[in-house]
This record gives C-alpha cells, sequence and structure tokens, in this order.
C-alpha cells in the first residue's frame, strides 16, 4: 500500500442493507492486517447531521494520498458527501460492500485497485 | 426518522497501538472494534507513525494498554477534550461501558439514517419532489432544490424517487436499485414505474379509481339494498387498490394513506415557482 494511502470503513450500523458477513469479515481482515484505518458507525449519519468528522477524513486527499472508503454504492457515497456539503477531491476510491466479497474489497483497501480491474465510472464531480 | 440533533460535544475513539503501548491481539482489536461500531461509535485504529485528528471542540477518548500511567484528562488542540483509559485485561464489554460512561450514556434509540440524497449530476431542479413531498423534505433556497428537513423523511418511504423523472434521487438504504445508489441504466429512465407523472400517480388514477369504485359500490346497494354489503365491498375495494399500490411502488401505508391531493401539490408547485420567480 502507498504510504500516504488511507482506509474508512462504513459499517452500516442502522440498516441491513449490506451482508453481514461481508461487512464483518472486511472488518475482522483489515483488524487482522495490522494497518491504521478510520472506521465509522454509518456514513449516512455522519452526511445527515453534516458532520464536521467527514471534512477531516477527506482532508489532504488528492493525488498519490488516496482515501479508500468501503461502503456501498459509489454514487451513493459520493452524493452523500455532497449532501453534507464536504468536496469530493481526486484520489477517492469506493469499494462496494453491497455486491463485492469480503476478500476482493479488502485487497483493494490495503493494496489499491488492479490496474487491470478499473475502478466504476467516475461522474464528472460537482459543484459543492 | 428522529432527527439528528445531538449536541452534546462530539467524541472520536481512538484505538492506540503506538509507541508507549502493548499491541492488542487481532481478535481482541476486531471485537471491540465491531461492539464500539454497533454502539455508533467512530474509531480511529491508531498504529505506530499515525496520528488521529480530534473533532474540534469535542473529545478525543485514548483506549489502549499503556506501558506507563496516563492523565485521565488532559487539554488539547482546539479545545478538545482528550481522555485516556487503560484497557488492559478489561473484556470488550467493559470497554464498551468505558465508552458509554465518557460520552454520557447510549443513545435512547437506534436511529436509521433514512432521507433522500439528490444526485447532481441527473437533478434537473424540476421542483416535482418539492411539490409533491407531504412533508417538507425538500426546499429551494436561491431556487436550487435541496434537502432541507432531512428528519422529516419518513422511514423506508421512497415515494419521492418515484416521482423524479430522472431517476436523480436516492436512498442509499433502499434495498433495490437505482435508488439504492446503483448504477441509473436506460431501462430504469424508460420503466413505466420511474416515469410516473404526479397528476396520473395521484390526481388521476387514485382518485379517480375511488371515485369509480365509489359509484359502482353505489349502483351495487341500490340494487342489492344491502347496506352493510355495500360497504364492506366499498373497502375492500379501496383496500386491494391501496394494497396494489403500496405493492408496485413500495410506499408505506402510512404515506399512501395520507398522499396529497392534486389540490396540495398544485399550490405548493405554484408557491415553489413564485419563490423561485
Amino acid at each position: 500500500m502507498p504510504d500516504n494511502a488511507r482506509i474508512l470503513y462504513c459499517h452500516c450500523a442502522y440498516a441491513k442493507v449490506v451482508p453481514d458477513e461481508v461487512k464483518n469479515d472486511v472488518l475482522r481482515r483489515l483488524a487482522e492486517s495490522g494497518v491504521a484505518f478510520d472506521a465509522v458507525a454509518d456514513l449516512c449519519e455522519l452526511s445527515a447531521k453534516r458532520d464536521p468528522a467527514l471534512n477531516q477524513l477527506v482532508e489532504g486527499v488528492g493525488p498519490g494520498n488516496e482515501l479508500r472508503i468501503a461502503a456501498c454504492y459509489p454514487r451513493a457515497v459520493k452524493w452523500l458527501f455532497n449532501a453534507a456539503k464536504v468536496p469530493w477531491p481526486e484520489g477517492l476510491e469506493v469499494v462496494n460492500m453491497r455486491v463485492e466479497q469480503a476478500e476482493p474489497i479488502v485487497q483493494i483497501l490495503l493494496n489499491g485497485r488492479p490496474t487491470d480491474q478499473p475502478a466504476p465510472p467516475e461522474e464528472e464531480p460537482a459543484a459543492v | 426518522m428522529a432527527a439528528p440533533t445531538t449536541k452534546t460535544p462530539m467524541m472520536k475513539v481512538a484505538l492506540y497501538e503506538g509507541a508507549g503501548s502493548e499491541e492488542l491481539s487481532a481478535v481482541d482489536r476486531g471485537a471491540i472494534l465491531k461492539s464500539l461500531l454497533e454502539k455508533g461509535v467512530a474509531i480511529s485504529c491508531i498504529r505506530p507513525g499515525r496520528s488521529v485528528t480530534p473533532p474540534p471542540g469535542g473529545q478525543l477518548l485514548v483506549l489502549g494498554r499503556f506501558n506507563e500511567a496516563k492523565p485521565n484528562e488532559a487539554e488539547g488542540e482546539n479545545g478538545v477534550t482528550v481522555r485516556f483509559r487503560d484497557i488492559a485485561g478489561l473484556s470488550v464489554d467493559q470497554v464498551g461501558k468505558i465508552v458509554d460512561e465518557v460520552r454520557g450514556g447510549t443513545p435512547a434509540k437506534p436511529w436509521k439514517p433514512w432521507f433522500p440524497v439528490i444526485d447532481y449530476q441527473r437533478c434537473t431542479n424540476c421542483m416535482q419532489c418539492l411539490s409533491f413531498c407531504l412533508f417538507d423534505v425538500y426546499g429551494a433556497p436561491g431556487g436550487k432544490i435541496g434537502v432541507e428537513n432531512p428528519a422529516n423523511c419518513k422511514t423506508d418511504c421512497p415515494a419521492c424517487s418515484r416521482v423524479c423523472p430522472e431517476v436523480a434521487i436516492l436512498f442509499p438504504k433502499y434495498k433495490a436499485g437505482p435508488i439504492n445508489g446503483d448504477e441509473v441504466r436506460e431501462a430504469d429512465i424508460s420503466r413505466e414505474k420511474m416515469k410516473i407523472d404526479i397528476s396520473a400517480l395521484l390526481g388521476g388514477d387514485i382518485y379517480a379509481a375511488l371515485r369509480q369504485r365509489s359509484t359502482d359500490a353505489k349502483a351495487r346497494f341500490s340494487k342489492e339494498r344491502d347496506e352493510k354489503r355495500a360497504i364492506a365491498e366499498r373497502k375492500a375495494c379501496l383496500t386491494k387498490l391501496q394494497q396494489t399500490l403500496q405493492e408496485a411502488l413500495d410506499i408505506p401505508a402510512e404515506v399512501m394513506n395520507a398522499l396529497p391531493s392534486m389540490d396540495m401539490i398544485k399550490a405548493k408547485a405554484a408557491a415553489a415557482a413564485t419563490a423561485n420567480s
């Protein structure tokens, strides 16, 4: 993992939309890996509260300073940040725990997305 | 949904495993993390060489197996109160109790954050959602549609996303795409139920159908001279119609029973247009 890459894990604690076995397995594997990472109970909650913690999480993120987020659909995460008036910088990668399996998710979180596996299509960033 | 209006100072928990502390086992680390996340707590796992940014004006609770005594409480930068707690030998439950104690108790009730999120890449600012929503979730300050009162939203109701002609309204905790944030496909846009016009959904179909049912029931009543039977039939028809709409659109009964009339929709749309002119 590049030195500056950071990891954010969302536990989606207040709904059953992320499969339990996937999110718990991702959390377990991250804990076992011994890397530093941030974990939040629920990104939706932070967005609804416009929690300043969201701003702190993206501080310094940019090319060469990635933030990899394990959460749900990238489109949902992007607009949750927008709803909280938090900019969506370059260098932000979302991995979808609703549809992907724990093993490849953790590999992307720890090592980045393989170059032969392109990220989901990015929409144009919108003004916040 | 309950309003997210807590005014208590924000708290962040740091699970510290840097210099001056002993490393946790992977099993303990994982168990503590899971337990605290289930309680709604945000945590930073701190490893050697990695710092944590405390919430401005809030409090930072640092948990660790410290090699030397730490002060219970210290003043950090930006008015942050830093509290240290040694968790050596403590069970996961005991660690949870420490966190509850520092943050002043557990939240009274789990809160499901349910509110619409607008995809401004797709939104055309048509204001249909504002006109439609009974609960004033939407507003348009400066003429731009936005979610102004997320706490007013009715849990598990995605009704406004059904009337958005551009599929621009997301509910991240909804079960199915594209409302849950999944990619919007051509088929979603052209799908009949995603293109429901407000007047068709509310003003036309349902009220016309209800009137028709009423007329039919009256006709039967006059023929049969059986008031009780006619009323029962009418109720059954109404219930069936509502159930059909609920199932097709996944709109909770509570909301379905309180849908706005066409007059209300028109009045809200007119007010929005006036405000934006």
